[in-house]
């Protein structure tokens, strides 16, 4: 009998296919050079002039084309650490109730509406925190804590100033909220796959719940734990328009306390980017855009280290 | 106190603090969920789909830039998806353990998280500034560039789902390998991809940072992708931040349309995507 003859499948497709998908994988990475490259190309006028005392200047003064980015700088540092002094124990609690003590019907719609808080779009948090939290903010919670805070020495410098509603502390809290989702999806995620051996044998020698989460369950993913904060402070520094209607947009700071409007670096970018002349100004801005895209990867690749480091050391131990 | 009282005690103040901050999460979250449809349902109105933005003090809608976003939106995800899955399908068939793959997947992890604002500069310095004016075409590309990591961890994520078995009857029956994985492989995977491209249209929706240096927006209708286009997060800016009480109104309009949008996205997407893993 004679064997059928077929056609051999060319080795073409195989070869187009895998090239194909190859080159766009290469594609994302160089998305990212050219990032780089652009910012660093565009910000090259101002960083010629000012160098790296750009860093710690502060005068902002377009016309007469002096820049430093002390102040947009400043604002996102304190923003963010504001946002995340809040965030953190809040989505630690939150973590907690998700995986210890909600009954299990309810975890779900739970854990989707913590996680509905991740997909408001930041201008929808920057329109209802100017028009809705800041005037109640001012009006109330502002001279609550400034009647509370203001005599202690040290820590009512960060309390004092006019209460208009606005400022660091406020872009703060906002950013808090909308951090909260991202922190508090890493941790609980960290938190199941802990070892149920390791939590029953807690169990067994008669720990309560919060000992066993506190000295079994913290520990052993603390590595998860520091990347998912980490995570967080990386969306914070990033964040734009939540921030840009609450900071108050102001380029000068004269002290430290949190009540004061200021200006990020997302804030100032926003704000003047569009008005702003070719030339210096544009340069300026965009050097400060490298010095987040800079900040921000920085801390992003930190957390994925971190994040890389528990997975394969859950791998290791079961 | 004794120790066993201290640590019950301990215990119950832990586990009330943490049911306190579940509730400070779904606070906020009423609040602010509560207030968009509260103020926007007021703004909302026939007109609203229909006129176009007006100038201060007179009555309109958004129509213009309801129909740029969704132009701008679409555009965006129909490049960004096919080489999001493409690159996703190289990162779980062909790059599992190869170095290209491991770099990509890490830095696709930090674009994921990068601030969208730079995504715009990168696109003001590379495409705005050589053609010399601001345009939707620009806004598009910016937008992609935020598609593209979302797709691509999605597509990652499901396609490492399907069991290796499958893909060795696959082979096993002779099939080249490319038609393996758009076959078999990505076939059985089709929900998961779906809600991958749900999530990134739920994310670049309510996009502005983006927006503000590329395709940067129009008062009147334009269907012209090479000149500024009118889109809705821009248009909500402007309208917030001013003092006009219509503006206002119309920016709370807009801002319960995204909202609502993006919602449904988030919801629809998690609801096909948890059906898919159980079955």
């Amino acid at each position: 009998m004679e064997p059928s003859v077929r056609k051999k499948p060319s080795k073409l497709g195989d070869f187009i296919f895998a090239n194909l998908t190859r080159s766009f994988a290469i594609l994302a990475l160089a998305s990212l050079a050219g990032i780089i490259v652009s910012l660093f190309y565009g910000a090259w006028p101002s960083i010629q002039k000012f160098g790296l005392s750009f860093l710690w200047t502060s005068d902002w003064n377009p016309p007469a084309e002096k820049f430093g980015a002390l102040i947009p700088i400043y604002g996102t540092l304190v923003t963010s650490i504001v946002a995340l002094a809040i965030a953190v124990p809040v989505s630690f609690g939150i973590a907690i109730f998700l995986t210890e003590l909600s009954p299990p019907w309810l975890r779900r719609p739970l854990g989707t509406a913590i996680e509905l808080l991740a997909a408001i779009p930041s201008i929808v948090y920057g329109m209802w925190g100017l028009l809705v939290f800041a005037p109640i903010f001012g009006q109330y919670i502002q001279p609550a804590l400034k009647a509370t805070f203001g005599h202690i020495p040290l820590l009512g410098k960060l309390f004092e100033g006019p209460t208009i509603g606005v400022g660091l502390l406020s872009a703060g809290i906002i950013l808090a909220i909308m951090i909260i989702p991202f922190i508090a999806s890493v941790m609980r995620d960290v938190f199941e796959i802990t070892p149920q051996m390791l939590k029953e044998s807690a169990y067994g020698v008669g720990a309560t719940t919060w000992e066993v989460v506190w000295n079994v369950v913290l520990p052993y993913t603390k590595t998860g734990v520091i990347g998912g904060i980490i995570l967080g402070l990386g969306r914070a520094l990033g964040e734009t328009m939540a921030v840009t209607f609450v900071i108050g947009n102001t380029n000068f700071l004269s002290n430290i306390s949190l009540f004061s409007p200021g200006n990020s670096i997302t804030s100032a970018l926003a704000n003047e980017f569009a008005e702003a002349e070719q030339g210096l100004h544009t340069a300026a801005l965009i050097e400060l855009g490298l010095i987040l895209f800079v900040i921000t990867f920085i801390i992003l690749s930190f957390s994925k280290v971190l994040l890389m480091r528990l997975a394969r050391q859950e791998g290791a131990k079961t | 106190m004794e120790l066993h009282a201290k640590r019950k005690l301990v215990n119950k103040v832990a586990l009330m603090l943490s049911l306190a901050a579940m509730s400070f999460g779904l606070f906020w979250l009423a609040w602010i969920l509560a207030t968009i449809l509260q103020l926007g349902v007021s703004g909302l109105s026939t007109a609203v789909f229909t006129q176009m933005t007006p100038p201060p003090g007179s009555a309109g809608g958004l129509a213009n830039a309801i129909f740029g976003s969704v132009v701008m939106v679409g555009l965006a995800t129909l490049i960004g998806t096919p080489i999001g899955i493409l690159a996703g399908v190289y990162l779980a068939e062909y790059g599992r353990n190869t170095v290209l793959g491991h770099v990509t997947r890490f830095i696709n992890d930090i674009l994921l998280s990068a601030p969208s604002i730079v995504i715009g500069l990168f696109i003001y310095a590379a495409v705005v500034v050589p053609m010399g004016k601001f345009s939707g075409f620009a806004g598009v590309l910016a937008l992609a560039l935020l598609v593209i990591p979302v797709v691509i961890r999605t597509t990652e994520n499901i396609l490492r789902l399907v069991p290796d078995s499958l893909r060795e009857a696959a082979s096993a029956l002779g099939a080249p390998k490319w038609i393996m994985i758009m076959q078999v492989t990505v076939r059985a995977s089709q929900a998961g991809i779906l809600t991958g491209i749900l999530l990134a249209v739920a994310r670049i929706a309510g996009e502005t940072a983006p927006l503000m240096f590329t395709a940067l927006s129009n008062q009147f209708w334009s269907t012209d992708l090479s000149e500024p286009m009118a889109n809705l997060p821009m248009t909500i800016f402007r309208f917030a931040m001013s003092p006009f009480k219509d503006w206002q109104e119309l920016a709370w309009a807009g801002v319960l349309l995204i909202t609502a949008g993006v919602l449904v996205l988030n919801i629809v997407a998690r609801a096909l995507f948890k059906e898919k893993i159980s079955t």
